[in-house]
């Protein structure tokens, strides 16, 4: 029985030569990296050449989904977080579609691996601090200083106030990848669980228990691929919101 | 299935016109009745209601944990570049399970969000 980590193996597929110590090599990991972006461009343009006044179904999608993350961004950081529109929008559709990819059998999950989504979550809070930073010069830090404490508690508070902030893209990277991770591995057991009953001779009557779960598994899989991408755009716009309005 | 999707789609064929625009004018004047834009209320509506809740409840799984980890990986660092080991890990680990109460009393809506990251329209 296959066991539930090799799902998660990254196979060199092409070489690319070496780059100092490095080897580059194309891995499956990219091909479905490459095989996402190719599938939200089609979904994003084609549909969309028609522009037509009522919405045939696939171009219904692309503006449900484009209205309902500028409708996610507009609550949280106001009319002038339009700008990060392109950001949210991008981040949301790469990991909806890289989940979802991974729910397909044989597919692979690459949101999976936590070196992904952590370079997902720095994205952000370099988009972050860097724009911060740009736009309200030292203002910024005005962030790490909550507002109405007694001067005595300032050091601690700020101090806490830090690590919340370096917190920000471990719980963004961490979150996505841990659920992507154990939904995936707890499939594979209960789905290993079935095959292993079917050969157990009398056993082979409780099959079908395990299978239901599994069945009941993917459906959960599927509302959690969809629910990590919208928390992730979510909590992009709320730290955007950070870098558009930090304290006073 | 097939009959509904004809229902539907009878509306963008050329058979139903004045239905149509009947519609559209009916649509038109219940927006402006309101006086504000469209999306930005529908929007936030939509993020008020339960996929908001259940995304809450995702985001509050790591946010305790996160604040710790961020906790200790400053401490470590602090010590690696001062050399006062093991006070740094211990005093910022600390100071990290206060980060992850603060970030889970903040994400559950216990605490005020911190002065600058209020939702602006709300």
């Amino acid at each position: 029985m296959a066991d539930p980590i090799s799902q998660f193996q990254l196979k060199p597929l092409v070489s690319f030569g070496r780059i100092g110590g490095t080897e580059l090599v194309f891995t499956n990991a990219s091909l479905f990296m490459v095989v996402a972006v190719l599938g939200i461009t089609a979904l994003m343009v084609l549909p969309t050449q028609g522009r037509a006044l009522v919405p045939g179904r696939l171009q219904s999608l692309v503006e449900m989904s484009y209205e309902f993350i500028a409708g996610t961004l507009r609550s949280s950081t106001g009319e002038d977080g339009m700008r990060f529109m392109p950001l949210v929008f991008s981040l949301f559709m790469y990991i909806l579609v890289l989940n979802l990819i991974g729910m397909i059998p044989m597919g692979f999950t690459v949101t999976s691996h936590i070196i992904v989504t952590f370079a997902l979550a720095a994205i952000v809070i370099l988009t972050v601090i860097i724009y911060g930073i740009a736009k309200h010069g030292m203002h910024f830090f005005g962030l790490f200083v909550p507002s109405g404490v007694p001067k005595w508690l300032l050091p601690l508070l700020i101090a806490i106030e830090v690590i919340s902030f370096v917190s920000r893209p471990i719980s963004l990277s961490v979150r996505l990848f841990a659920n992507m991770l154990a939904g995936h591995i707890a499939l594979k057991i209960f789905a290993g669980f079935v095959v292993a009953l079917l050969t157990g001779g009398v056993w082979a009557i409780l099959a079908p228990l395990p299978l239901f779960l599994t069945i009941a598994l993917t459906a959960l899989e599927v509302l959690v691929a969809v629910l990590q991408a919208y928390v992730f755009a979510t909590l992009t716009s709320i730290y955007l919101n950070d870098a558009l309005h930090p304290g006073h | 299935m097939n009959g509904d999707n004809a229902g539907k789609e009878r509306g963008t064929g050329p058979g139903a016109p004045d239905d149509l625009s009947a519609r559209l004018e009916r649509l038109d004047k219940q927006l402006s009745g309101r006086g504000l834009p469209p999306k930005a209320s529908g929007g936030s509506d939509r993020a008020s209601t339960s996929p908001s809740a259940l995304g809450r409840a995702f985001r509050l799984s790591t946010e305790f944990v996160a604040g710790v980890i961020a906790g200790g990986l400053l401490g470590w660092l602090f010590d690696r570049m001062l050399g006062t080991s093991p006070w740094g890990m211990i005093v910022f680990l600390m100071l990290g399970f206060g980060a992850g109460i603060f970030n889970v009393m903040r994400a559950s809506g216990f605490m005020d969000p911190p002065s600058g990251s209020k939702p602006r329209d709300s």
